[in-house]
């Protein structure tokens, strides 16, 4: 007798945290694997200079879609389906908040996905490029030129619909629903870290609903938002855009640095060191994000006094997150060190993210952006930040979680390959593109200058090993569904947290009777 | 699973989440795809979007319905109602910051983007060259008089009689609210009704307002920056006082079924803290979009 519902209606109904969690994390896999497909045609076109896979149309579709689908289908959906999963049983809650809710917030997205993607499908010749091709950040008036934007627009509609829920939600259940004795101040920190980001989602998802209305309008009813005929500006697109688009980017890290907080302190056998401050940290680095969007903008010609002021309001961050990195170190430092493979992708993590946070302050610099601006510089910055970043921390925190879900042990051997082929091949894939930036190769170009060729061939082949290497991670987790050594409830040595306590795998339903926190 | 009693109440399988995906997804599919082929495209007019429409008002009545049976029921624990309290708190702060992106859009266009198309600033060149004789004055409908002459909506006359209707609309509901903590129904139902009747007027008086508008002043959508805001952000509100005045009405039958007590009335409350958010943001409009130009 099972103690949950079984068959079709099980997945399509459940209102269970860990189902709906379970269905957020294989519909980002998927989505990885669709985006990452995308961006193999992209290295693949660019592995030499000249026209040799797909035409421009098909390229800039390429790199449009793989951005939109990487954001918001594979590492938003991701962290929302760790938080299912995690937050009510690291809080000691019986499940989410708003079951019902819950269940509705991931059901909107495959349909939102479909919205996406089924324009590249409609209408004439598929390899004429016949989706969204205006890049992830869809600026105006380019995107206005698309005929079928419309259900572009009614796609991140529904995305932002459902973040929205899912992150009141996740708020909800965080504030209401912690076991007795679980004070704020003794929240794991993924909770605290993702607290925060449900924050900025609620804040920042209405104002992306309301840019791309204005982008409907202005497209379908003859409104003057972005048209200078009218008083309008193009320019404030990018205003309002970026408004969103910055929080954005650490609506993408936090939950990593979440992540990450909770692996490092349990194979270096130490507590986290500065806790408070993490927490601290966190906070101001998400105030901070509503008040530098216009870094992204330095180029567009904006008075002097709002270049400085964004510029000085941006090298800021750099506090902040310079407090997580030091937190991080000083908790391994001294500590009794093993090297699991949590462990070893949570160290890549901090040593490659910092990377990316360098290059980022590089790129806070006015001077500096206006000669990086829309460079691979740019590109590189961004894929050390989301994929060594958040991508490397999703890794972690599967490896991580894993056995505690499925009851076994994954393939150590093979998970350890599939960390040392990855972590090499992407630094193969994305550091070469630094040296194509600062050369001056422009970002989103199917064809280029030759002395760019050496770079971009060692990129590519980085980019091939690093994507086939990831099959090798989808057979790690169905192997370990399907079975594997037997882990205790305990499964790390000494590991701390509520989610340690319940069995492996975890029952349908867990702390149906809180615990009590001392 | 069994729930004891006092325990968080947790739902089995719904199927209503799964219903409202594929009835959002059919409106707005369909309301697109009417927007990119014209209303004579291969799948007939809007009939893909009214029917994705009509799925999710079914699924509205039903998903509400179930809650409403079960509050009845007495399932919910006062746990229970600090989640859809706070759900419904972080809705209405989301619904906030929707409407600042269109607030900002109007305070960006007033203070950016006119005064450098008038020359502000260093665009002098842009002035002399691309705009020639465009002086920066609010309102406007830019240097191509998008729209043709128009001329503006005064602040006195309707719009300020929709102030103080939305205004009395705000204080009937709290004697309502008042009366029900009093447990005297009688009260609390007059009070919904009288709030109702205040927001259908206050719709009345808009569509009116826009008929104007339309008829004799040129001012459309399509006049320009002006225009865009003015009808934007007054149509985005007017559309969120549809919505609330549905969720009082909603109240209103409730209440005249004598669902509320003084002790549990989750529902009253969130309709209520929905229409003074819908009030306040008519203050700002009202300020911005008509008084201060």
């Amino acid at each position: 007798m099972s103690d949950h519902p079984t068959g079709i209606k099980r997945w399509l109904f459940t209102t269970n945290h860990k189902d709906i969690g379970t269905m957020y994390l294989w519909f980002a896999f998927t989505m990885l694997f669709i985006g990452g497909a995308m961006a193999m045609v992209i290295r693949a076109e660019l592995f030499q200079p000249g026209m040799q896979v797909v035409n421009p149309n098909f390229f800039n579709m390429m790199t449009t879609l793989h951005g939109l689908i990487m954001v918001f289908g594979a590492i938003m959906p991701a962290m929302v389906g760790f938080a299912n999963w995690q937050v009510p049983l690291m809080i000691g809650a019986p499940d989410m908040a708003l079951p019902r809710m819950n269940n509705w917030s991931f059901w909107i997205l495959p349909f939102a996905a479909i919205m996406l993607v089924a324009p590249m499908f409609i209408g004439g010749d598929f390899m004429a490029g016949q989706g969204p091709a205006f890049g992830w950040t869809f600026y105006e008036p380019l995107s206005g030129q698309y005929d079928k934007l419309a259900f572009f627009i009614f796609a991140v509609h529904l995305l932002g619909f459902s973040s929205i829920m899912g992150s009141i939600n996740i708020i909800a259940t965080i504030l209401n629903m912690r076991a007795p004795g679980m004070t704020l101040m003794k929240m794991p920190l993924f909770v605290w870290t993702w607290l925060i980001t449900a924050f900025l989602l609620i804040a920042v998802m209405p104002v992306l609903a309301g840019v791309v209305t204005m982008m409907l309008t202005d497209k379908h009813f003859g409104t003057s938002f972005f048209d200078a005929a009218g008083g309008g500006d193009p320019v404030l697109f990018q205003h309002v855009f970026w408004f969103f688009g910055h929080p954005e980017v650490y609506i993408m890290i936090l939950p990593a640095f979440g992540i990450v907080s909770q692996i490092i302190p349990t194979f270096a056998r130490k507590p986290l060191f500065g806790y408070a401050s993490m927490v601290y940290a966190t906070a101001a680095i998400a105030f901070l994000s509503f008040i530098v969007w216009a870094h992204h903008m330095f180029t567009v010609g904006m008075p002097a006094a709002g270049e400085l002021y964004f510029m000085y309001a941006t090298v800021m961050i750099a506090v902040p997150t310079a407090v997580k990195v030091f937190n991080w170190v000083a908790t391994m430092w001294k500590g009794s060190m093993t090297f699991e493979v949590p462990m070893l992708w949570s160290i890549a993590f901090v040593f490659l993210f910092t990377i990316g946070g360098f290059t980022g302050l590089m790129l806070g610099v006015v001077p500096v952006d206006f000669q990086y601006h829309d460079t691979y510089f740019v590109v590189a910055h961004f894929h050390y930040v989301l994929v060594t970043g958040s991508l490397f921390a999703i890794i972690a925190g599967v490896y991580y979680w894993l056995p505690k879900w499925t009851g076994h042990m994954f393939d150590i051997r093979l998970s350890k390959i599939h960390f040392w082929v990855s972590a090499i091949s992407v630094n193969i894939l994305f550091f070469p593109q630094h040296f194509l930036g600062l050369a001056g190769m422009p970002r989103r170009i199917p064809d280029y200058a030759l002395q760019f060729t050496e770079f971009n061939q060692i990129s590519s082949i980085g980019a091939f090993i690093f994507g086939g290497t990831q099959l090798l991670f989808l057979y790690i987790i169905i192997k370990c569904i399907k079975g594997g050594d037997k882990v205790s409830d305990e499964v790390w040595e000494d590991a701390k947290g509520l989610e340690w306590e319940v069995p492996s795998p975890a029952p349908y339903h867990t702390h149906a009777t809180p615990p009590t926190v001392k | 699973m069994s729930h004891a009693e006092g325990s968080y109440y947790l739902p089995e399988l719904s199927h209503w989440p799964l219903v409202g995906s594929i009835g959002l997804f059919l409106a707005t599919g369909g309301f697109a795809y009417a927007l990119i082929y014209g209303i004579d495209g291969a799948l007939g007019n809007m009939t893909v979007s009214y029917i994705g429409l009509a799925i999710v008002i079914f699924m509205l009545f039903g998903w509400f319905g179930t809650v409403i049976k079960e509050s009845m029921a007495g399932k919910y624990n006062s746990q229970v109602d600090t989640s859809f309290r706070m759900g419904m708190m972080w809705f209405i702060l989301s619904e906030v910051m929707f409407f600042a992106a269109f607030f900002g859009a109007l305070y960006y266009m007033r203070n950016f983007s006119v005064p450098w198309l008038g020359g502000a600033g260093n665009n002098a060149m842009t002035n002399a060259i691309l705009h020639e004789g465009f002086q920066a004055v609010w309102p406007t409908n830019g240097p191509a008089n998008v729209g043709g002459d128009y001329k503006v909506m005064p602040a006195t006359g309707l719009p300020l009689w929709n102030t103080i209707i939305l205004l009395t609309s705000g204080v009937t509901l709290t004697w309502a609210h008042h009366a029900l903590k009093a447990g005297k129904n009688s009260q609390l139902v007059l009070g919904l009704f009288l709030t109702v009747v205040l927001g259908v007027v206050f719709l009345s008086f808009q569509v009116y307002e826009y008929g104007h508008a339309y008829n004799d002043l040129n001012l459309k959508l399509t006049t320009g920056a002006y225009g865009t805001t003015f009808f934007m952000l007054t149509g985005f509100h007017g559309f969120h006082v549809f919505v609330g005045a549905t969720m009082l009405i909603v109240m209103l039958v409730r209440a005249m079924k004598g669902h509320f007590t003084a002790e549990h009335h989750f529902a009253f409350e969130a309709a209520a803290w929905y229409w003074h958010f819908v009030d306040v943001v008519w203050l700002g409009l009202f300020i911005f979009v008509y008084w201060l130009i």
